[in-house]
């Protein structure tokens, strides 16, 4: 193995005092140049296995009436397929990318958070081998990469599948939302100074925007994916006839899943708003207007999820709000379209690969964004939902547009990350097989779902048309795993004999080239000044340097403390989740059921601990107030009332849990008893996670750690703190007052 | 019979949903000539060539960002009003008491007609130049119904009924499938409609309501006990027989249809032999086991079931 220590070593991204102990420097390294490049090894892994999950569809259906894959095995394949490419290939890839850039842009020395920053990476590869379990257990999931219930649910897959499907997307989630409540706190307050909000490059910005969308959207998913598993190992039934809603699946997954698409999209606009200008030797047409125009998206996004749903039933009203803010969300994306190809125009272009792969990525996407109006147009969405027109469509975006801007990254960005070139003879190869092998594969696909062939089908009868028509995207789709292979080739051979690159190889504007490539420990030697969007520029052309962007006073000189931000972050995304199970308790014991409901449940005694809850909010208040005032001791005290306040609540619910349960109620007794367990669990179990933050303060107070003021861990486990007691009023309000009034 | 496109409308509903792609269509074909020509126009003329410098930095323009987000804006809202008004023509609400109502099964469709009393599978009998209300509902899991030719496609959800349109100008039979994944077969749920005159859907309809009639043959007849001795009547029903389960497809007029299993093949005797001796090699996966037969009882079975015109 010491030749791959010895490759390492060469590549630079190993020192030489690591070699001897090579595997652990990596393992437990918690550098975001480190960890960027781990995220995207483990993406390139699960690639080759999706990747081959992909060509088993293909060779699959490359002819009529095939039996090379049992219906059960392609149903396996193609749910994989989906889950592997957009949780372990699309995400990681992305967020391995930022990881590595976004601090270099921003001339920050690391990341905000690295431990955090390595946890939530370690996520990604064990939620992978949890997913790929299932193949060990009885069979992976065969429920497609949405898991519709009730199709999803135990009476139609009895196996355990589903189950490490959900808990895999679970463990994933959460360190998505990690990663990206890190880079919330990386750009705000991990900037150097000079480098203002208004100053950021757009791939920085984009992610920055992008994190915020994470946070909001995954936990929505992760409180989807605890009601289904509630539903298979509980025996409950929240997506079950009769009384539970197969639709409200739907909801929860696509009010998750569009903005995911998203999640997925704006880095690759990053991307793309970072190369075109670079390979144009023109800077970005209207940045002010990409940059904004990122976050119409965003906002949009979270309001456009029922465009999944057209063919469901949920009637023309909604429909047609869908159908309008679906459309809305076009506007913002033109502009970026239009945005890059002015760019383009008046430059002087360079066809190096990376701008090959833009370009190429642009075309695509301006084709993949055409036929997704035509999906929000709902009549056309009543004909070519669920068909290959749909297939078509998505890859375009996720391939079409995501793989060829993470291509074009990755062949702007290596030299940068192992200090040699690239070669342009390999580049260009597989630029030109992935572009004709795309096309092949996808454009074709338009065709057989306008011809009438649905998606998820494992063989087809001959009808007129398919069998050729699919026979050509198979053969596309060998197209492009060759060019993936010269990709990888091209990889190989430029780590051990690529020319140096040097700090700059493309003469690019951002601050990671201001380093040597690879960029030391902590980034950066020396900053030079940055008093534009392009300080790289800036330097090269003194005769005409950008204008001066100049700050728009305390806004942009924001820079607030990390650690509040973080815990900020992580509220704005727990409140997602608490927000789904609120709105799904509130859904659910509407229905009438036989049994217990929300009028049996005993106000005045849950009031009694509620008020210690309440009241520990002052308390922990009062803790702050004796650390702000140097008063240890008092701080201390203050700190022992709160934590005695919270076992007192914590304690009643234990009581009130215990009388219901004696009573014979259970979590599957109805669907009263199945959200309100659901709902109240959850916000104890996140009462329970503050006490066990709250003691280790008290141990860190006693043990003397608070004496450095300001102590921003009491400041942080008070804000969580006094967040789970705003939940508890909304939940107070919702489960035990509201009732009466019905 | 017509082979499953969208391109090619046969009812108003239909049609009404095409002439809208059709506009759309034109409208999206002109902004990708546009921008795509803005494209390829940088590309060509503004290339890189050796020894270039870099050229004039310039960072925006205000109007042109005000033109290309006003004029989208302006697409969006047409493009909106278009829907709308596609979707009152093409789905209008539906009548309370629905003409079918057709039930997606894993991996089978079950129609009844409530004014008549017909229950069949798989095949769908309509009367040209009508339109009719169907209802919408699933037994398991979501299924879709769609058949592109005469309608929009439609969710079948549990618990949930959802109602749709459908018609066709002219005689003519009409493939239709499941396009919502609905588990291990759901590539073979198609089904057919076969749009018929008033007269022959008539004529059909009386012929569906008759009772299966006993069969002749002592092969028949053995067939027919046996039918009602083992497992078949479990799940399978023949009006005029004792089998009267609802599990699987109704069996009465089996033999007057078109398709088996849902699509898999053609009904025709072999097919049904081959049905018979082992469904799990024809539709891996379906619900009906795997009875091993012997290779008499297959030849009674089918030769019962073949009388059940």
């Amino acid at each position: 193995m010491s030749e791959i220590a010895a490759v390492l070593q060469r590549t630079g991204i190993l020192s030489p005092e690591e070699r001897e102990h090579w595997k652990m420097a990596w393992l437990s390294t918690v550098d975001h140049k480190r960890i960027g490049i781990l995220y995207m090894m483990t993406g390139l892994v699960f690639f080759v296995v999706g990747g081959i999950e992909a060509l088993l569809i293909r060779l699959q259906l490359a002819v009529p009436n095939s039996t090379l894959l049992h219906p059960d095995t392609y149903n396996m394949v193609f749910t994989m397929h989906g889950t592997t490419m957009i949780f372990l290939v699309a995400m990681p890839v992305l967020f391995g990318l930022a990881n590595y850039i976004v601090p270099l842009q921003i001339g920050a020395r690391d990341m905000a958070f690295p431990r955090l920053n390595a946890y939530s990476f370690w996520l990604v590869p064990f939620g992978g081998i949890l997913l790929h379990f299932s193949f060990l257990s009885g069979g992976a999931p065969a429920v497609g990469w949405f898991a519709y219930a009730p199709l999803s649910e135990t009476p139609y897959s009895s196996q355990s599948g589903v189950d490490y499907w959900a808990l895999s997307l679970l463990v994933l989630g959460i360190g998505s939302v990690g990663a990206n409540i890190n880079f919330i706190a990386t750009v705000l307050c991990s900037r150097t100074p000079q480098m203002t909000l208004r100053r950021l490059p757009l791939f920085t910005w984009m992610i920055f925007v992008n994190a915020f969308l994470v946070i909001l959207a995954l936990p929505v998913l992760n409180a989807g994916l605890v009601m289904l598993l509630i539903d298979r190992l509980l025996h409950a039934h929240f997506f079950l006839v009769p009384g539970g809603s197969a639709i409200m699946w739907q909801h929860i997954f696509w009010a998750f899943g569009h903005p995911e698409v998203y999640i997925v999209a704006i880095p690759a606009f990053g991307l793309l708003s970072e190369i075109i200008p670079v390979f144009s030797r023109k800077p970005i047409f209207g940045y002010e207007f990409v940059a904004g125009s990122t976050v119409a998206i965003a906002f949009l996004s979270l309001g456009v999820w029922a465009h999944h749903m057209f063919t469901v039933g949920l009637g023309h009203t909604v429909d047609l709000f869908f159908v309008a803010s679906s459309m809305l969300i076009a506007i913002p994306t033109g502009v970026k379209v239009l945005n890059w190809s002015a760019t383009m125009i008046g430059g002087r272009i360079h066809f190096d690969t990376p701008m090959l792969f833009c370009i190429a990525a642009l075309l695509q996407f301006l084709l993949a964004g055409l036929t997704g109006v035509s999906h929000a147009v709902a009549p056309l969405d009543w004909q070519t939902k669920n068909s290959y027109y749909l297939v078509a469509h998505f890859h375009f975006v996720f391939v079409g547009l995501i793989v060829f801007a993470i291509l074009g990254a990755l062949h702007y960005w290596v030299p940068k990350m192992s200090g040699r070139l690239l070669s342009e003879r390999l580049g260009k190869w597989s630029f030109w097989l992935m572009v004709i092998g795309f096309n092949m594969t996808f454009i074709t696909q338009h065709f057989l779902g306008l011809a009438g062939m649905a998606r998820r089908i494992y063989t087809y009868a001959d009808l007129p048309g398919w069998g050729w028509m699919n026979m050509v995207s198979t053969v596309g789709a060998f197209f492009m795993a060759a060019a993936s292979l010269v990709f990888v080739w091209n990889l190989v051979v430029s780590l051990l004999f690529g020319e140096k690159a040097g700090n700059n190889p493309w003469n690019a504007w951002t601050l990671e080239w201001a380093t040597t490539s690879p960029p030391p420990h902590e980034n950066f030697r020396a900053l030079p000044p940055i008093t534009s969007r392009r300080p790289l520029w800036d330097i090269a052309n003194p005769d005409r340097p950008d204008p001066v962007v100049g700050s728009r006073g305390k806004a942009d000189q924001f820079k607030p403390e990390k650690n509040k931000t973080s815990i900020a972050s992580f509220i704005i995304s727990e409140s997602g989740f608490f927000g789904v199970l609120i709105l799904a308790f509130l859904y659910y014991t509407a229905i009438p059921e036989a049994g217990p409901n929300a009028k049996g449940l005993d106000v005045l005694q849950t009031g009694l601990f509620s008020i210690c809850l309440f009241a520990s909010s002052f308390t922990i208040w009062r803790a702050e107030t004796g650390l702000h005032n140097n008063q240890r001791r008092r701080m201390i005290g203050w700190l022992i009332a709160t934590i005695v306040l919270g076992f007192i609540f914590i304690g009643g619910q234990t009581f009130e849990y215990w009388h219901l349960f004696r009573s014979g109620v259970r979590v599957n007794t109805n669907l009263f008893t199945t959200s309100f367990f659901t709902l109240t669990g959850f916000h104890g179990l996140h009462v329970c996670v503050g006490l066990i933050a709250l003691l280790i303060l008290l141990g860190l107070a006693v043990a003397g750690d608070s004496k450095k003021r300001p102590w921003p861990a009491l400041v942080a486990v008070g804000l969580y703190w006094h967040f789970v007691d705003v939940v508890w009023v909304f939940v107070l309000s919702v489960v035990y007052i509201l009732p009466r009034f019905l | 019979m017509n082979a499953l496109t969208v391109l090619d409308p046969q009812s108003p509903q239909a049609r009404a949903i095409f002439h809208l792609a059709i506009v759309a269509g034109i409208i999206f074909a002109v902004i990708f000539a546009v921008v795509a020509g803005m494209i390829v126009y940088a590309l060509m003329r503004c290339r890189w060539r050796e020894g270039e410098g870099d050229p004039k930095q310039v960072a925006g323009n205000k109007t042109v960002e005000l033109v290309w987000t006003t004029i989208p804006f302006l697409i969006v809202v047409a493009l909106f009003v278009l829907s709308w008004r596609t979707m009152n023509a093409s789905d209008p609400p539906p009548t309370p008491e629905p003409d079918i109502v057709i039930t997606g099964h894993q991996w089978w469709w079950e129609a009844r007609y409530p004014k008549s009393g017909v229950v069949t599978a798989n095949e769908i009998h309509i009367p040209a130049g009508t339109p009719l209300s169907i209802r919408l509902e699933s037994a398991d899991v979501l299924h879709e119904f769609w058949v592109p030719e005469i309608g929009r496609k439609m969710t079948t959800v549990p618990g949930h009924p959802n109602n749709i349109w459908i018609e066709s100008d002219h005689p003519q039979t009409y493939l239709g499938v499941c396009s919502e994944f609905c588990g291990t077969e759901h590539a073979w749920m198609h089904f057919l409609v076969v749009a018929e005159t008033p007269a022959e859907f008539q004529a059909w309809e009386q012929a569906q309501l008759a009772p299966a009639q006993t069969p002749i043959g002592a092969s028949a007849l053995q067939g027919r006990a046996l039918f009602q001795q083992t497992s078949c009547m479990n799940c399978h029903a023949i009006k005029g027989s004792l089998a009267s389960a609802g599990v699987g497809p109704d069996l009465t007029h089996f033999a007057s249809r078109k398709i088996l299993g849902a699509g898999v093949a053609a009904n025709t005797p072999e097919n049904l032999r081959r049905w018979l001796t082992n469904p799990q090699l024809i539709k891996p996966g379906v619900k009906m086991p795997d009875y091993k037969f012997t290779e008499s009882q297959v030849t009674q079975l089918t030769d019962y079931i073949e009388t059940l015109k």
